[in-house]
């Protein structure tokens, strides 16, 4: 299909940037709907007569997908260009939707594994990482500011899709009125099959939309000795094959692995966590379910508006720097969390709004933290390759969590006390990122790609 | 080679097209959540 390859998305002169970000963003916007599926979690449940743990591993599959399929398809995507990668991811997660709504209808649990878990979460991965390395090309000047605004739609996708998600399945439920309500298998089988339709014209949108620079393209104003200047910055490039071979990338790694462990820690305990901090002698709490779901959805903002306003500062301060915030900061903020978050509920609140901001700007910073490490050259593929971090600290985040718990007593009767094992080993992970991002280097110059004219002076020692 | 371009806006239309189509459902989607949010403080 020539046309969806790079040639034909090469930008006429004149255009304007700025259709870039929401491009990417519209591709964000949908796959962020995995962050929805509590929505339908009951549901599913009920209908497949299942453990919650049976369907949450749907949700596993899909990020363990999305972190194996970035990895593994990310030179194909710098390759082929943005287009085809949205196009196939498009494809990948409206299949997803529909061979999952199969499985629904059908009462085929593995359906559903297959359909949502592995050909969505090939989707995910392919669709996360498509419009990273066009956007920090048309964005040299800003390239914390650019992914930032793509990756936060990461963050804004389950805000729109859950909402929509709970008055569609009110809609296709006759029942959605009775008291104590759950919506029917038949009702998110439905949803499924309109989230495929949907999903798929706003990808494909996206994927029409966006355009790469043409060879040499660079903003009005913007002069890449500038760029030289700072510290940590480069100006040559690394190939995906040697950046896996560099000290530099492996740092990255365990920051981000740290840094997406430790956030995950309060997320997945998010709405039992707060009402377990104030609970009474008499064993009720004084937050309610209300105030629980309030404080899961200020976290879903913090997420979001961490990933933007974050690594859109990092263009100023440095990716090192704020990575050391992160982290450091992060430490910080986990101790005092762990020691002194039970004494009020706005201390609690914002003290989880900041981990969670700083949480969601770890994700939106690494594109361009690679870029000043590596380069453009293959920074999408190397971006792919990083993201099994998070496939690690996905599984990593909530066995932590829940084994330290899962010691302290049942749920339902835990007290802020009972968290403070979790939250402290939570602070030594940070503290192992910290030191991580601390060491990070400038990469050896026998890593770089050769330039016309110039040869490496010697091949990679870990090549051999 | 390298060429620097003086950004235009050939359609600035499409523009605020392409900005609304993502806006408009990320501004529900915030707004949805912080009228959950509300219940944190009420």
């Amino acid at each position: 299909m020539g046309w969806l390859d790079r040639e034909r998305t090469i930008a006429p002169p004149g255009f304007n940037r700025w259709l870039v970000p929401p491009a990417a963003l519209a591709v964000h916007l949908c796959i962020g709907q995995a962050y929805a599926t509590s929505v339908y979690k009951t549901a599913l449940v009920k209908h497949f007569g299942a453990s919650l743990t049976e369907i949450g591993v749907i949700f596993s599959i899909a990020i363990v997908m999305l972190g194996l399929s970035a990895a593994i398809m990310g030179t194909w995507v710098d390759k082929n260009g943005p287009r085809k990668a949205m196009f196939t991811s498009a494809v990948f997660w409206a299949s997803g939707f529909l061979i999952g709504s199969l499985g629904i209808f059908t009462g085929q649990l593995w359906l559903v594994y297959l359909g949502y878990g592995v050909v969505g979460g090939i989707g995910l991965g392919i669709g996360y990482i498509s419009p990273v390395s066009t956007l920090i090309k048309w964005f040299p000047d800003r390239p914390g500011l650019a992914t930032g605004m793509a990756i936060m739609g990461f963050g804004g996708g389950a805000l729109i899709a859950s909402p929509v998600s709970t008055a569609l399945l009110k809609l296709y439920d006759p029942n959605s009125g009775a008291k104590g309500w759950v919506a029917s298998g038949d009702s998110v089988g439905k949803l499924f099959l309109t989230l495929a339709v949907v999903y798929l014209a706003y990808m494909m949108f996206g994927a029409f939309t966006i355009k790469v620079p043409a060879e040499g393209w660079k903003p009005a104003g913007f002069d890449p000795a500038n760029v030289r200047a700072a510290a940590l910055v480069t100006t040559e490039n690394v190939s995906a094959k040697n950046a896996v071979k560099t000290r530099q990338f492996w740092l990255v790694w365990i920051a981000l692995f740290c840094n997406v462990t430790a956030g995950i820690g309060i997320l997945e305990q998010a709405a039992p966590m707060i009402q377990d901090f104030f609970r009474q002698p008499d064993g009720t709490s004084l937050a309610s379910a209300a105030v629980a779901a309030g404080f899961v959805g200020l976290l879903s903002i913090g997420n979001m508006a961490g990933r933007f306003a974050w690594s859109a500062t990092s263009d100023a301060t440095g990716r090192k720097r704020i990575y050391m915030l992160f982290l450091g900061g992060g430490a910080v903020l986990y101790t005092v969390l762990a020691l002194a978050g039970s004494t009020t509920t706005v201390l609690y609140v914002a003290l989880a709004f900041v981990i969670i901001s700083f949480y969601g700007g770890g994700f939106a910073t690494a594109p361009a933290y690679l870029r000043d490490l590596f380069g453009t050259f293959q920074v999408g593929a190397i971006h792919g390759r990083l993201l099994t971090a998070w496939s690690a600290a996905g599984v990593a985040g909530p066995l932590i969590v829940n084994a330290f718990l899962d010691a302290q007593g049942k749920p339902g009767a835990l007290t802020a006390a009972s968290y403070q094992p979790a939250l402290l080993t939570m602070v030594a992970l940070l503290v192992i990122g910290f030191v991580a991002n601390l060491l990070v280097s400038l990469v050896d110059a026998r890593f770089h790609e050769p330039r016309p004219g110039r040869v490496r002076s010697e091949e990679p020692a870990m090549e051999a | 080679m390298s060429t620097a371009q003086t950004p235009v806006t050939p359609s600035t239309g499409k523009l605020i097209l392409a900005w609304a189509l993502v806006g408009v459902p990320l501004a529900y989607g915030v707004y949805e959540t912080l009228t959950r949010v509300a219940g944190l403080f009420g």
